[in-house]
């Protein structure tokens, strides 16, 4: 068994982590650190966003999915599929294609899961009404987990309604059993562009519980969609497809796709710096007479999804040309209305505050400024060397007696010119952040 | 812990920065997230005044377990009518500094009511210094 370090959606495979930081430096709570040559995460500063699983060079970083062989513990396996996932796919695939695959892989039933957008869209405008504006949209649960850990005054304005995925989700559920078919039965399994999505589901912001069995690793089921597709190997098994959808729906994960139907004054941001920066204006009472902000981890939305593997741009493009040969509305709007809410069950979103010093503000003041005086000593150039992505978390963690002042390289050469370190021992430290293998020439 | 900005007259590009660096080390010490929205509402609007009204300034903030203090001291042409000031909507901002979406005359009445204790001491054509004391 390898060693690892996990949190909720993300697990770092040490036996595969080389240290190369490359974590560490796009991290934007700073949640990572190296130390013995290997990344280790933060857990409580980790927000699932996924943007170091996209830089990793060695895919070190596991995302925690299902296993695939879950689903046949179910007589009917229903795969609620997201529209970024046909864009996945060249133009010349086609969805009968693709559904087809999906159901000889082991698949009873598929369905779009924006198929609740057209009622749900109906029920945000009805809450922003009298909600706190601006109202911030739940759709992207890195975003929630962003503003729970970095702005927490900020919980009240996001939205109080289910996503999509959930509404569709009950929506079966209510589903099988006006049909009379027994809970256990049926598999619910959600196909995920997203890994803030999987976290999300297995520990669901606001007290609610999801009607979801399993979460699929859209980048792990697209290979095996596609090998099957390329092998073209027999169909033998028949699926069921729900194919009512929107235009709505199928842009919803699109940049602008949720905010353009909402009323008043709204916003499009995408992009995890876009959103910081804009947030921070937000909680400075700096954003006056804004009604609804659509904000999205990814830029361009879910089409630059972790699990995407396409061209964000190409597949933004790819879900435009498909909408336009959808209809305004579909045939199970009236039916979503009747069986389904986004409200029920969302209970308040609580704040998860990161703790940087200590919970005791008189202790928190000293270590900061201890933190204040170290970091004068820094050369303030953030490289990293030391395994903290900035001399400023270097600073922090040295006060939290998480690390050392000898960390940082610039300072143990000066000690080392001083007299006052050996060379044994700078090279030392250096192996006890980096690794000790790291400085034998590979073949 | 004492902390020190600087602020430029009429420099409204870097407006916020001091309330933002401030906002920073509070939500670094863990203090309650609404009590950081009172002192940045209150912050930001004090130190808007002095870019939008004053030549220069300084901001002085000192944190401590049970509050903060902020003096807010700027070399300006002070306030004639302080008790004129307070109201609601009272504004002596120039027509550039409104369409910057600053000046909209409630600077001094929000200030004071996200304060627990609030003074003014101005002199007219010297300055103005405003102590604003938030309770953690």
């Amino acid at each position: 068994m390898s060693q690892t370090t996990y949190h909720r959606a993300l697990e770092i495979m040490s036996d595969i982590c080389i240290g190369c930081s490359h974590c560490m430096k796009v991290c934007p709570t700073e949640a990572l650190r190296v130390s013995g040559g290997k990344a280790k995460i933060h857990v409580d500063w980790c927000i699932d966003c996924g943007e170091c699983y996209r830089i990793c060079p060695t895919r070190a970083i596991r995302v925690m999915d299902d296993d695939f062989k879950h689903i046949f513990d179910f007589k009917h396996r229903v795969l609620l599929v997201p529209s970024v996932f046909y864009a996945q796919f060249d133009e010349n695939i086609s969805k009968e294609k693709i559904y087809a695959i999906i159901g000889e892989l082991g698949f009873t039933e598929i369905c779009a899961v924006e198929q609740s957008v057209d009622s749900l869209l109906d029920e945000e405008n009805e809450y922003l009404k009298t909600a706190v504006k601006p109202a911030i949209s739940s759709f992207c649960p890195s975003v929630i987990r962003l503003i729970q850990v970095r702005f927490p005054s900020l919980v009240d304005h996001i939205m109080q309604l289910l996503p999509p995925i959930e509404i569709t989700a009950q929506y079966y559920k209510n589903k099988f059993k006006r049909e009379g078919i027994p809970e256990n039965d049926l598999g619910i399994f959600y196909l995920t562009p997203c890994i803030g999505k999987i976290a999300a589901i297995k520990s669901p912001v606001g007290g609610y519980t999801s009607p979801i069995n399993g979460v699929i690793n859209m980048d792990f089921f697209f290979n095996k969609v596609f090998l099957a597709y390329k092998q073209r190997i027999p169909i033998t098994q028949t699926v069921k497809v729900s194919r009512e959808i929107s235009s709505k729906g199928v842009l919803f994960p699109t940049t602008g796709g949720e905010s353009v139907h909402i009323e008043g004054k709204t916003l499009a941001i995408d992009g995890m710096a876009n959103v910081i920066d804009f947030l921070e204006m937000l909680e400075n009472e700096e954003i006056e007479g804004m009604d609804f902000l659509e904000l999205r981890a990814c830029d361009e939305s879910c089409a630059g999804g972790i699990l995407s593997h396409r061209n964000r741009f190409l597949m933004a493009n790819s879900m435009k040309e498909y909408a336009c040969k959808m209809p305004v509305t579909h045939n199970l709007t009236e039916d979503y209305k009747k069986y389904c809410s986004a409200v029920i069950h969302m209970e308040k979103i609580e704040p998860r505050s990161m703790v940087k010093y200590d919970r005791d503000i008189e202790v928190a003041l000293k270590k900061m400024e201890g933190a204040r005086e170290l970091k004068l000593l820094f050369p303030g150039i953030d490289c990293g060397a030391c395994g903290a992505p900035s001399c400023e978390a270097l600073a922090e963690d040295i006060v939290k007696d998480q690390a050392d002042i000898n960390s940082c390289i610039f300072l143990r050469t000066l000690y080392e010119k001083r007299g006052e370190m050996s060379l044994e021992e700078t090279i030392a430290i250096m192996e006890n952040i980096w690794g000790k293998d790291r400085f034998i020439k590979k073949k | 812990m004492h902390l020190e900005y600087n602020v430029e007259g009429g420099d409204f590009t870097r407006a916020g920065y001091a309330s933002s660096q401030i906002k920073k080390t509070l939500k670094q010490l863990n203090v309650d997230a609404t009590v950081i929205k009172r002192v940045v509402v209150a912050l930001y609007e004090a130190e808007v005044n002095i870019v939008a009204h004053a030549y220069r300034g300084v901001i002085y903030a000192d944190i401590n377990g049970a509050g903060i203090q902020l003096r807010l001291a700027d070399e300006g042409p002070g306030i004639a009518d302080v008790d004129m000031a307070m109201k609601r909507g009272f504004s002596t901002a120039s027509r550039e500094v409104r369409e910057m979406g600053f000046g909209a005359g409630m600077g001094l009445p929000n200030i004071s009511e996200n304060a627990d204790n609030f003074s003014i001491d101005t002199i007219v054509g010297k300055g103005t210094t405003l102590n604003i004391e938030i309770k953690f």
